[in-house]
C-alpha cells in the first residue's frame, strides 16, 4: 500500500479526535478522544517505521501506549475526584478559573 | 483488488466509522464500545503491517486495560443514562468546522508542498516481530524501558493520592 493511504486514514482519525474534544461535554468523552488521537499518532508512526524499516519507531509506539496508560489512570482519578466534589462530568461546570 | 487491499480498505472504514460512532452517541457506553471497536481495527492495520508485537500490546493494553478502566468509571457514576446536557448547535458546527479545516490544510500541505513522501509499505520483513524489537528495546533503550516503570510506579500511587477520600481524619503528633 503507498504511505499516502495511511496518512490520510491517520489524519482522519486526528481530525476526528479533535472534532470529538471540541463537540462534547462529557469529560470522559473528551479524554476518550484524546485517546483516540493518540491512537491515530501511532498508526502513522508504526506505518513510517514499514517505511524506513527501522524499528526505533515502534519502540516509540510502545513508549506512548506506556505513557497514554499512566495518562488514563492519573486523568481517570482527577474526573472521580471532580465528580465527588460537584456531582457531574460536565466541562462546563469547571470554569471557575474564569470568575 | 488482492486481499491485502480488501482488508485495508474494510479496516480503515471500519475505524473511521466506529470513530465516527464515538463522537455522536449519546450513551456513553455506546461511546466505549465504539472506541473498542476502533482500537480493534487499528491492531489489524498493525496486523496487516506485520507489526504483530504492537498488534497484541494495542488490544491488550488499549482495547483490554484502559477501556476497562473507561467502562468501569462510567458504570461507577452511573453515566449510562443519555442526560449529557449538549452544547449549542453553532458550537458543534464550529468544532466540525475547525476540525475538518485542519483535516484538509494538512492533506494540502502534503500534497502541494512537495515534501516528496512515497513509498510503499510492504508487508514482508521481520521489522515488527518480538524478537527484533526486544531486542532493541533491551539493547538500545533500556534507560527509558526503566523510567517508564518509575512513571508508572508515579502515576499508580499519584492515582491513589488524587482517588483517596478526603474526609479521612488527620491524624496530629
Amino acid at each position: 500500500m503507498p504511505i499516502q493511504h495511511y496518512i490520510f486514514l491517520s489524519l482522519a482519525l486526528f481530525a476526528i479526535g479533535i472534532m470529538g474534544v471540541l463537540m462534547r461535554r462529557n469529560a470522559i468523552i473528551v479524554f476518550m478522544c484524546i485517546e483516540l488521537m493518540l491512537n491515530a499518532v501511532n498508526l502513522l508512526m508504526v506505518a513510517f517505521s514499514k517505511m524506513w524499516g527501522s524499528s526505533d519507531a515502534q519502540i516509540f509506539v510502545f513508549f506512548i501506549m506506556v505513557v497514554a496508560a499512566a495518562e488514563v489512570a492519573v486523568g481517570l482519578a482527577i474526573i472521580v475526584m471532580m465528580y465527588r466534589k460537584v456531582h457531574s462530568v460536565d466541562i462546563n461546570i469547571l470554569n471557575r478559573l474564569k470568575h | 483488488m488482492s486481499l491485502h487491499e480488501i482488508l485495508f480498505w474494510f479496516l480503515s472504514a471500519m475505524a473511521i466509522g466506529c470513530a465516527l460512532g464515538v463522537i455522536l452517541s449519546r450513551n456513553p457506553v455506546k461511546s466505549v464500545l465504539f472506541l473498542i471497536a476502533t482500537f480493534f481495527a487499528i491492531s489489524g492495520h498493525y496486523v496487516l503491517m506485520n507489526a504483530q508485537f504492537l498488534a497484541i500490546v494495542n488490544i491488550i493494553v488499549y482495547a483490554g486495560a484502559i477501556m476497562v478502566l473507561f467502562l468501569f468509571v462510567i458504570m461507577l457514576m452511573n453515566l449510562n443514562a443519555d442526560a449529557e446536557p449538549q452544547k449549542s448547535r453553532l458550537v458543534q458546527f464550529a468544532a466540525v468546522l475547525s476540525g475538518g479545516a485542519l483535516f484538509l490544510v494538512i492533506i494540502a500541505a502534503f500534497t502541494k508542498a512537495g515534501l516528496n513522501v512515497e513509498g510503499e509499505i510492504n508487508s514482508a520483513g521481520e521489522l515488527g516481530l518480538i524478537k527484533n524489537l526486544g531486542m532493541a528495546l533491551f539493547h538500545d533503550y533500556v534507560v527509558p524501558f526503566e523510567v517508564s516503570s518509575v512513571l508508572f510506579l508515579s502515576a499508580m500511587i499519584g492515582a491513589m493520592v488524587i482517588g483517596k477520600k478526603e474526609d479521612a481524619p488527620v491524624v496530629h503528633s
